[in-house]
């Protein structure tokens, strides 16, 4: 090994004291992102099943005297969202054709309809006839649709942060459009959870 | 560190010139070579066992004598809380999977670094402030209901300290499935083109059953912790009883995460173990697959065993029985480990050096842990020993008896590694010898005193346990100065020790085919694999067959 050294002087490598890497290696960041969102899939996953243990051990669900849940509005924002879901994708066919424009019009769509959502759900909180320390259903309501609330809220930043970069020249293009992909991924991903959560609190 | 290598690098021109070293400043960075951020967190971890373990010999000291003379019972109550916290938190979890993982799975993939080098700093870099703002609370009214802060009780006692307890969880939870991230992204996707998953370093496999365990069960822990604080702060009732909400609830949430906890604490150094023994017997592994699918193995049914810390919770018999046969079942992967390491030592050439000599220690250690594990698994036994001094004996035989051997089991083996330089063997060995003995005799009587039925988190006992509990508390200092010619010799001998060569051991893994110190990108040139990871004895001559590209 020793002898093969001194022929390979051509390597770079870049002396600052961060030590940054002068080979490239694939690109595995849409890769550790699904990893990341099996991780945050788990922390919702504890609290639904948490959520399905206290019911379970109630005697009555919700507790006698909670004001019944309107259905119209959340229904609506649930459309929303999802929908939402196939505009952001249309996004992600736009910047594989290289279409700069089309991105930034389907992703300001997309964080138009999720700001609308987070909207509904701020109007939802303020006409509810029960607050946080009702009971453990009231409780166990704003915790999950807060919690997942502050992911949309979350998503919706990823989304206009991509938008911003867009306007750079260049930024995004055919071939380098991470920040597109994982910002729609985890739009998706915010989506399930919203789908798994309406039925939970709301149609069961 | 600036120990002295005769790499022959072109010298013509200052700028062509290879840097293969770092300095000391390199470490107070943000640096994301795996190698400094392995460092860091093993040096920020001891600081904390330090001091975990300083808070240690103060609950000894308190519980010399039946009556609570050094310290008042609830200043007791958040000693241990602090210990158990530290200790697992900021020194075992970051010394095993941060420190070694960080520092030896590019080596042994043959990779240049993590997968994603700056999230690997962005973990490291939460612990420090994390483990900081934890021990403020100990000023600020501390944490007292124990690592494990069960509500109601964690409701009512040190609320300041305990909002900050929460805090510090939350974010070193963060750190650890981000740890957890990077290192499945790169067992999985990092390695050499020409090592299969069968052929990895066991420690690969080890660290791959880590890392699922990590990103699966640590958000869990989140999730009890968010309802927890918001009991805590908001008023809600998740598990309050007092307001209709189900403690028990939250018990199941942590145990999720809790027990796989102690996997993602051993695991690893299942890993460094099965290193260590092939290399200084000189023998191939006993059993690859077996070793390398047990740890899958345990990483799964780690999953679903959660529920035996919970057998006086009122959990309902049939479930009992389930966790019964579950944990029980996870002997037998365990098992197949130990035989493996066993049949590995057996006609081997044993070389009694320090690392050999803390494996073994490692083995039987462990063993009494596991054992003591099937016990506690079966629901009678638990029963009776439930929070007794039994459990200590227990689980201080896994996490000292596993953990902290497996710790010094790699340090001493990887030593001429990191620095280049030989640790003395006969200080090590000295080490050794105060460790064993000062942890045997510091836990084995604890078994007895549960037996007997001593509970465990109380500063006061019954005058009859005060014998055993003298032992123990002498036991424990001899256990904390043994640490003392550890750090002395490992600091003298980072910097004057004999130079050790790239290779001294003649491993045969990938980390053993680069420099020692290994160079900032780690290979001069990506290394091809020409031999399996254990192919010792047969021709020793052999063990440089790694060819350069």
């Amino acid at each position: 090994m020793q002898g093969s050294i001194s022929d390979k002087t051509q390597i770079n490598i870049e002396t600052d004291t961060h030590g940054s890497h002068h080979e490239a290696h694939p690109d595995f960041r849409i890769f550790g992102l699904i990893v990341f969102l099996v991780a945050e899939g788990m922390i919702f996953l504890g609290l639904f099943i948490a959520y399905l243990a206290f019911r379970s051990m109630a005697p009555e669900w919700p507790p006698a005297g909670t004001p019944k849940l309107e259905l119209m509005l959340p229904g609506i924002n649930t459309v929303i969202l999802l929908s939402s879901s196939l505009v952001i994708h249309q996004a992600d066919t736009a910047i594989k054709k290289n279409d700069v424009k089309g991105l930034q019009l389907w992703f300001g769509l997309t964080a138009l309809m999720g700001i609308i959502f987070l909207g509904g759900q701020l109007y939802e909180y303020s006409h509810l006839e029960f607050g946080l320390r009702t009971n453990l259903f009231a409780s166990t309501f704003y915790v999950l649709t807060g919690f997942h609330g502050l992911h949309v809220t979350v998503g919706v930043l990823l989304i206009l942060s991509v938008l911003w970069r867009s306007m750079k020249p260049e930024h995004y293009g055919t071939q380098n459009h991470f920040g597109v992909e994982a910002a729609e991924i985890y739009w998706h991903f915010v989506d399930v959870i919203w789908v798994l959560l309406f039925i939970l609190l709301y149609l069961l | 560190m600036t120990a002295e290598l005769t790499i022959p690098t072109q010298t013509s021109s200052k700028d062509d010139v290879v840097v293969h070293h770092r300095t000391w400043k390199d470490y107070f960075t943000f640096s994301s070579d795996h190698k400094v951020i392995g460092i860091q967190y093993f040096v920020t971890g001891f600081i904390f066992y330090i001091i975990g373990g300083l808070l240690a010999e103060a609950i000894r000291t308190e519980l010399a004598t039946p009556d609570a003379d050094l310290v008042d019972p609830s200043t007791y109550n958040s000693m241990f809380t602090m210990h158990g916290t530290i200790m697992i938190f900021l020194w075992i979890v970051p010394a095993g999977t941060g420190a070694f993982a960080n520092y030896l799975l590019p080596l042994m993939i043959g990779a240049r670094d993590m997968a994603f080098p700056k999230l690997n700093a962005v973990a490291f870099w939460i612990i420090p402030p994390t483990g900081l703002m934890l021990m403020a609370s100990f000023f600020l009214g501390p944490a007292q209901s124990g690592w494990t802060s069960y509500p109601p009780l964690s409701l009512l006692t040190g609320k300041v300290g305990e909002g900050i307890w929460i805090m510090s969880l939350l974010l070193l939870g963060t750190s650890s499935i981000l740890g957890g991230i990077n290192f499945f992204t790169t067992i999985l996707k990092m390695r050499i083109p020409s090592m299969s998953m069968m052929q990895m370093p066991l420690f690969c496999w080890a660290m791959l059953a880590t890392s699922l365990l990590m990103i699966i069960s640590t958000p869990v822990l989140a999730g009890a912790l968010i309802l927890l604080s918001f009991d805590l702060i908001a008023g809600t009732a998740f598990f309050n009883p007092a307001g209709g909400g189900e403690p028990v609830v939250y018990q199941h949430m942590f145990w999720f995460y809790s027990h796989p906890a102690v996997y993602i604490m051993v695991l690893p150094f299942f890993g460094v173990i099965s290193e260590v023994i092939p290399v200084h017997c000189r023998k191939p592994i006993f059993g690859y697959g077996a070793i390398a699918y047990s740890s899958m193995v345990i990483s799964f049914l780690g999953l679903i065993v959660w529920a035996h810390h919970m057998f006086t919770s009122g959990t309902p018999p049939w479930l009992r029985m389930f966790f019964m046969i579950t944990t029980m079942v996870i002997a037998v992967p365990t098992g197949i480990k130990i035989f493996g390491w066993l049949a590995t030592m057996w006609g081997g050439k044993i070389t009694l050096n320090s690392p050999m000599l803390f494996a073994m220690g490692f083995i039987s250690t462990f063993v009494i842990g596991g054992i003591t594990g099937v016990m506690l698994a079966a629901v009678p036994f638990d029963i009776h020993v439930h929070d007794t001094y039994f459990v200590v004996a227990h689980l201080h035989y896994v996490l000292f008896g596993g953990s902290v051997f497996g710790i010094y089991t790699g340090i001493y083996h990887w030593f001429p590694k990191v620095t280049g330089r030989h640790i003395n063997d006969t200080w090590g060995k000295i080490h050794f010898a105060l460790t064993y003995i000062g942890f045997n005799v510091t836990f084995l009587p604890m078994h007895v005193l549960g037996l007997q039925g001593m509970p465990r988190r109380i500063a006061m006992y019954a005058p009859e346990f005060q014998g055993l509990n003298q032992i123990i508390t002498y036991a424990s200092y001899v256990l904390a100065i043994s640490t003392v010619p550890f750090l002395v010799n490992a600091i003298y001998c980072a910097y004057k020790g004999e130079p050790a060569g790239n290779n001294p051991w003649n491993a045969l893994t990938l980390d053993w085919q680069t420099t020692s110190p290994p160079e900032i990108e780690n290979f001069e040139v990506l290394p091809v694999l020409t031999t399996g990871p254990y192919d010792y004895g047969e021709e020793e001559e052999e063990e440089k067959e790694l060819t350069a590209v």
